[in-house]
C-alpha cells in the first residue's frame, strides 16, 4: 500500500515536472512574482554593469526596466540575473529568466534550433579586434601568429575562426567562461589579441590597466545584430517585449521624450496620442494598461535618451549614434508604427 | 505394504504456506514490481524530456555529432583537429586533453605523495616538518583556489610574449606558456620507439630470472642499473644505428613572440601543477596512514635481520602497508581526474570545457550533451576502479 502510495506520488512529481516546464503564459507568472526576472552579462560597462551600491545601469538593462515600466508601471519591478555567454540560453529555455536581455547576437541557428526568439535589435554591433598599441600592428590581416582571447559559446568564437581560416592567418584561440576572465588574461599578456563584439571591446577597455595603451583595429569582420530574446510559444510575452523597443525608437522618432512627456501627454498629433494611449486600445492588445508606453518612456526615456545615457559620446565609452541612428537619418534603427 | 499410510509428515519438511506467503515468492513479486516501476519512471523521464523539447521548439538527437564545430582549439596532442572538424570531433579532443592530465596527474601526485608521506615519518626534523607543512597548507585550500594561484598568481605574472625566458634547450618560457623544441621523426625512427619496447621487456625477464635466482642461490643481481642501461640504452643504440632520424623544430621569434616548436599552454601547467600538488597532500597522508599501519615488530624484525632503514622501508614495511594504502588511493585518482574538471574556470580545453561547455553552448544541445559528458566521466571512473581493484586483489595478503 505504501508503495503505491509512493509511486504515485514520484509519478505525480515527474508529471509536474512536465507540466511547469511547458506552462506559457509568462505575462500571468511575472505577475504573480511581482517583478521581471531578466538576464543580463556579468558586467559590461554600458550596457549591463552594476555599480557600486549593487545598481544595474546600461542599454540592456534599460530594455528590462522598460518591460517592468509597461507591465507594472514601475520599472524598479526587475530582478537582474548576471549570465555567462554560457549560460544564458539554459537559463532562458529553463524559466529561469523571462527574458535575456545581454548583447546577444540574432543567428539563424538560434532562432529555430534553441526553442527562442528574437524580440528586435536594440543594438546594430560588428566584432573586431583589439590590441597593445606596441605591436605595431594596423590591420587584423597582420594578425598571423597572434593568440586570440575571446569568450566561449560566442558567435564571436565561431567569426573569428572564420575570419582567420578565410585569410589564412594563423593563430591560437583561448577561450573563456567569463568575459571578466578573458580581459584579465589579456591584461596579462597571455593573448595578443582580444576579439569581441566592437561595442564591448571599448566598453572593456576601460577595465584594462592602461586603457591608452591598447587600440580597437579598424577591421569590423562580422554582422552582430543584438537584442532581446525570449522562449518560443508565447506570443503575448514576446509581443511585449518586442513593442517596448518599438515604443521607445517610435517616441524617439515622434520626439516624445522623458522630458517632454508631460506636456506631450496632450499632443494633437494622432501618432502621439496612439503611442500615449490617449487614443486607441493598444494596451489590451498587449495584456497590459493603455498607458504602457506612457510609462516606458516617463520612466526609462525613448531611444535616444537611453543610447546617450548609456553608451553614447558623452559616456566613458563614447560611442556615437552611427548605425544605431534612426532609419530617417541613415541609421538601421527602424520601428514598426503603432495603429 | 498396501493399505498401510505413511505419514508424509515430517520435521524436515517445510510446512505448507499459501504461495503469497512463500518468501522466496513474495520478494520476486515485490522486486519486479520495483523493476517495472523504475522501468516505468525512467521511460516517462525521457518521453517528458522528448515531449517537453519538441513542445519547446528545441532539436533533439545525436546527428549534432557529425556537423562542422567551426570553432578553434588551442591544444589537441594528439588528436589532428581544425575548424572544420565535427562535433564528434570535439567530444575525442576533449576526451583526450581531459586523459593526459588525469594521468599525467595521477603519476605525479603518486610520487610526490609517497615521497612526502615517507618524508612525514622521517627521523629528521626538518623534513618531517617540511613534509608536515606541505599537507597541511595544500590539503586545507580550496583545489580552484590554488588552480588560481598558479595561473593568475605565477604563470601569468611571467614576461610577455616578445621578452620571453630563454631556458636553453628546453625552450622559452613566457605568459603564453612553455615554447619547447619539437623532435620531428625521420624514417627509421620508429626503431627507437622499438628498441625503448625491447628495452623493457628485456628488463622485466631478467627482473624474473634475478629474483629467481636470489630466491635460489642468495646471489643478488644489480637489476636497477642493467635495466637503465636497457631502456636508455636501447634506444640511444637504435638511434645512432639508424642515423640520427630525430631532429627538434626549435621555436623561432616571429612578431608575437616564439613561433612553431611545441606550445605547452600556461592553462595546461596550471592545472597540472594544482591537481598534482593537492591530490599528492591527501595521499601522503594515506601512505602516512599504510605505514603505521604495519606493525612496528616488522620493522624491528628487519633491522634485527641485518636490514637497512632504506631497504627494509622498500622491502618490508612499503609491501604491507600498500594493502592498506591501495583502496582510499583509489578514490583519490577518482577524485583526482573528475577534478580535472575544474579546467573549466581557466581556459584549459578539457571535456568539459569544450564539449559540455562550448559544443553545448553554440548546438544548445543540452540534454544529450551533458548524458554523453556524465556517462564518460562514469565510464572513466569505474575503468580506474575495476584497475585499482584489480591491483588490490593482486596486493592482498596470501593467506598462509
Amino acid at each position: 500500500m505504501n508503495k503505491k502510495i509512493l509511486s504515485a506520488a514520484l509519478g505525480a512529481a515527474a508529471m509536474g515536472v512536465a507540466t511547469t516546464a511547458a506552462s506559457a503564459a509568462t505575462l500571468d507568472d511575472v505577475k504573480a512574482k511581482g517583478f521581471v526576472q531578466c538576464g543580463v552579462s556579468q558586467g559590461l560597462p554600458g550596457f549591463s554593469n552594476p555599480d557600486s551600491a549593487g545598481n544595474w545601469t546600461g542599454l540592456d538593462v534599460d530594455l528590462c526596466r522598460g518591460i517592468a515600466a509597461a507591465v507594472f508601471g514601475d520599472d524598479t519591478k526587475v530582478k537582474f540575473v548576471p549570465l555567462s555567454a554560457k549560460e544564458r540560453f539554459t537559463a532562458l529555455q529553463s524559466g529561469e529568466v523571462d527574458v535575456l536581455s545581454r548583447n546577444t547576437t540574432w543567428t539563424m541557428s538560434r532562432d529555430t534550433t534553441l526553442g527562442l526568439n528574437f524580440a528586435g535589435v536594440n543594438y546594430y554591433d560588428g566584432q573586431g579586434f583589439m590590441v597593445r598599441n606596441d605591436l605595431g600592428v594596423k590591420s587584423a590581416l597582420e594578425l598571423s601568429g597572434a593568440s586570440v582571447c575571446t569568450n566561449t559559446g560566442t558567435t564571436t568564437e565561431l567569426n573569428v575562426a572564420d575570419y582567420f581560416r578565410a585569410n589564412k592567418l594563423e593563430y591560437e584561440i583561448v577561450a573563456f567562461e567569463k568575459a571578466d576572465e578573458v580581459v584579465a588574461a589579456y591584461d596579462a599578456g597571455r593573448c595578443d589579441v582580444y576579439t569581441t563584439d566592437q561595442s564591448g571591446l571599448y566598453a572593456q577597455r576601460l577595465k584594462l590597466t592602461n586603457p591608452n595603451d591598447h587600440q580597437v583595429l579598424p577591421e569590423i569582420i562580422s554582422k552582430e545584430p543584438l537584442g532581446p530574446v525570449v522562449r518560443q510559444g508565447d506570443d503575448q510575452w514576446f509581443n511585449i517585449v518586442k513593442w517596448v523597443h518599438f515604443a521607445m525608437v517610435n517616441a524617439e522618432e515622434l520626439g516624445v521624450s522623458k522630458a517632454n512627456i508631460g506636456e506631450m501627454m496632450s499632443s494633437d498629433n494622432p501618432g502621439i496620442k496612439r503611442l500615449l494611449g490617449t487614443e486607441g486600445e493598444f494596451g489590451a492588445a498587449l495584456g497590459l494598461g493603455n498607458d504602457w508606453a506612457a510609462n516606458v518612456i516617463k520612466l526609462v526615456g525613448n531611444y535616444a535618451e537611453v543610447f546617450e545615457a548609456n553608451v553614447g559620446p558623452d559616456t566613458p565609452l563614447k560611442i556615437s549614434r552611427g548605425v544605431n541612428d534612426l532609419w530617417s537619418r541613415g541609421g538601421l534603427q527602424y520601428a514598426p508604427p503603432i495603429r | 505394504m498396501s493399505g498401510e499410510v505413511v505419514s508424509t509428515h515430517s520435521i524436515d519438511e517445510k510446512p505448507k504456506v499459501a504461495l503469497l506467503n512463500n518468501p522466496k515468492v513474495r520478494g520476486g513479486i515485490v522486486q519486479a514490481a520495483l523493476l517495472i516501476f523504475i522501468i516505468w519512471l525512467i521511460y516517462n523521464m525521457v518521453n517528458n524530456a522528448a515531449i517537453n523539447l519538441a513542445k519547446a521548439g528545441i532539436a533533439s538527437g545525436f546527428d549534432f555529432l557529425n556537423r562542422a564545430a567551426g570553432f578553434g582549439l588551442n591544444f589537441s596532442p594528439f588528436i589532428e583537429y581544425t575548424e572544420t572538424s565535427t562535433y564528434g570531433t570535439v567530444y575525442w579532443v576533449g576526451l583526450q586533453n581531459t586523459l593526459i592530465l588525469a594521468v599525467l596527474g595521477v603519476f605525479f601526485a603518486t610520487i610526490i605523495g609517497f615521497l612526502v608521506g615517507v618524508a612525514r615519518l622521517s627521523s629528521n626534523w626538518v623534513i618531517a616538518k617540511i613534509a608536515y607543512w606541505y599537507v597541511e597548507i595544500l590539503r586545507n585550500i580550496p583545489l580552484l583556489l590554488q588552480i588560481f594561484i598558479w595561473y593568475k598568481g605565477v604563470l601569468a605574472t611571467l614576461p610577455g610574449k616578445r621578452d620571453s625566458i630563454d631556458l636553453g634547450f628546453v625552450g622559452q618560457l613566457n605568459a603564453a606558456g612553455l615554447y619547447a623544441p619539437k623532435p620531428v621523426f625521420a624514417a627509421g625512427a620508429s626503431w627507437i620507439f622499438w628498441a625503448f619496447l625491447a628495452g623493457i621487456a628485456i628488463t622485466w625477464f631478467i627482473g624474473r630470472w634475478a629474483h629467481k635466482r636470489q630466491m635460489a642461490t642468495g646471489q643478488q643481481f644489480p637489476i636497477f642499473l642493467t635495466g637503465l642501461g636497457l631502456i636508455l640504452g636501447l634506444p640511444l643504440l637504435a638511434y645512432l644505428l639508424t642515423g640520427m632520424p630525430v631532429s627538434f623544430e626549435y621555436p623561432v621569434a616571429g612578431n608575437f613572440g616564439p613561433r612553431g616548436g611545441m606550445q605547452v599552454i600556461p592553462e595546461f601547467i596550471a592545472l597540472w601543477i594544482a591537481l598534482s600538488t593537492y591530490t599528492a597532500a591527501f595521499i601522503a597522508e594515506i601512505v602516512r596512514a599504510g605505514i603505521l599501519a604495519v606493525n612496528k615488530g616488522q620493522s624491528e624484525a628487519s633491522y634485527a635481520l641485518g636490514l637497512r632503514p632504506g631497504p627494509a622501508l622498500r622491502l618490508v614495511i612499503i609491501p604491507q602497508a600498500l594493502r592498506v594504502i591501495i583502496p582510499p588511493l583509489t578514490s583519490q585518482y577518482l577524485n583526482l581526474t573528475k577534478n580535472s574538471s575544474l579546467a573549466v574556470a581557466i581556459a584549459y580545453p578539457d571535456l568539459t570545457a569544450v564539449f559540455a561547455g562550448t559544443a553545448l553552448n553554440q548546438t544548445g544541445q543540452a540534454v544529450e550533451i551533458l548524458l554523453m559528458t556524465m556517462l564518460t566521466y562514469l565510464a572513466l571512473s569505474l575503468i580506474t576502479s575495476m584497475f585499482m581493484n584489480w591491483y588490490n586483489a593482486k596486493m592482498a595478503l596470501v593467506e598462509r
